[in-house]
């Protein structure tokens, strides 16, 4: 089974899991021993912690166990929104090479909102520069060549919020 | 006028651990009993010193988070990028307005009539038009919801 294809895992996750991902989302501790300082609290060894993140590791509910740098503060004060109008016929072709393009952290296919947006591939360019996510969308633009018919890029221009993704608590926990 | 929500921050000065520990630990901690003991060989770095790094790194706002990065949808919750045109003259009390949702995971202000763009994050996927329908009652503005219908996987790498 392809996991990426999956609309939801839901289901495959029981009340423990969801317990250890409640008491990670907003970061692992850290000490020499995380995955015990995790599991202590919810009644778990940390060896069971570790297996649970594996498997959700394997099963791509879990990205990856990372560091989420702000790009501000690493000197990437140029970020660009890309966003293409092209070709239905070929997006999705085309939206995996863009993919691949160095800069690029995100890039999705998102419907159009006619008339006011006729954009439907986006691609999210980090620089250090507007001109170095200007070159960015320069190769961006060849590589789509005429199967792009307009694109633009969006800076942005203030962070509004940054909290990341929140699940509430809910009542199921593991007994 | 005071505002409640946050500036762009200025780039930091890092030195050539501080690079090394974000520059690897981008790619992932491995699952491994005392992980960062194993991270910290690696660096040629004490588990101490690369615990108390990684510490002011997050204290600094130079890393916004470690930890387990989640996939939304396959927790089973809803997921969606949305965008609205606010009126200049009202775009603080917009800010407000939205940020006050605790769904809106992500919101920034971007140059375009579409100025500002959130990420909401809810419980359940249905939960996603109702509060579309709330902020657009809140706002009184039209929500433009662009929810992805095909993710091209990448993984993002800043080399510092």
């Amino acid at each position: 089974m392809s996991v990426s294809t999956c609309p939801s895992d839901a289901a495959w996750l029981d009340a423990t899991d969801r317990a250890i991902v409640l008491a990670t989302q907003a970061g692992l501790p850290l000490v020499p021993d995380p995955w015990g300082a995790v599991g202590r609290p919810l009644g778990l060894s940390g060896e069971a912690v570790r297996d649970r993140l594996a498997r959700m590791q394997e099963a791509g509910i879990v990205r990856r166990v990372a560091a989420v740098p702000n790009h501000y503060r690493l000197g990437y004060v140029a970020n660009g929104m890309t966003v293409w109008d092209v070709d239905d016929a070929r997006i999705d072709r085309l939206g995996r090479e863009v993919a691949r393009l160095p800069g690029v952290s995100h890039c999705y296919r998102r419907p159009r909102h006619l008339p006011d947006w006729p954009y439907n591939l986006f691609a999210m360019l980090h620089g250090r520069t507007r001109a170095e996510v200007e070159a960015q969308a320069d190769t961006l633009r060849e590589l789509l060549g005429s199967a792009c018919r307009d694109h633009r890029i969006l800076y942005s221009s203030r962070i509004l919020k940054k909290t990341g993704l929140r699940l509430a608590g809910r009542s199921d926990r593991p007994g | 006028m005071t505002t409640a929500y946050a500036t762009r921050p200025a780039p930091a000065e890092l030195d050539a651990a501080d690079r090394r520990i974000i520059n690897r630990l981008q790619d992932g901690l491995p699952l491994v009993a005392s992980p960062y003991a194993v991270v910290a060989v690696e660096l040629g770095l004490s588990e101490g010193e690369l615990l108390y790094r990684l510490e002011r790194l997050l204290e600094s706002g130079v890393l916004s988070r470690f930890g387990p990065m989640y996939h939304a949808e396959r927790l089973g919750g809803g997921l969606t990028l949305a965008a609205l045109a606010v009126p200049e003259r009202d775009y603080d009390a917009v800010v407000e307005a939205v940020n006050a949702f605790p769904e809106v995971a992500h919101n920034y202000r971007r140059e375009h009539r579409l100025n500002m763009w959130f990420v909401l994050a809810t419980e359940t996927p249905e939960r996603i038009a109702q509060v579309i329908a709330e902020i657009e009652a809140a706002t009184g503005l039209l929500v433009f919801n662009m929810p992805k219908q095909e993710e091209f996987h990448v993984r993002l790498h800043l080399p510092v």
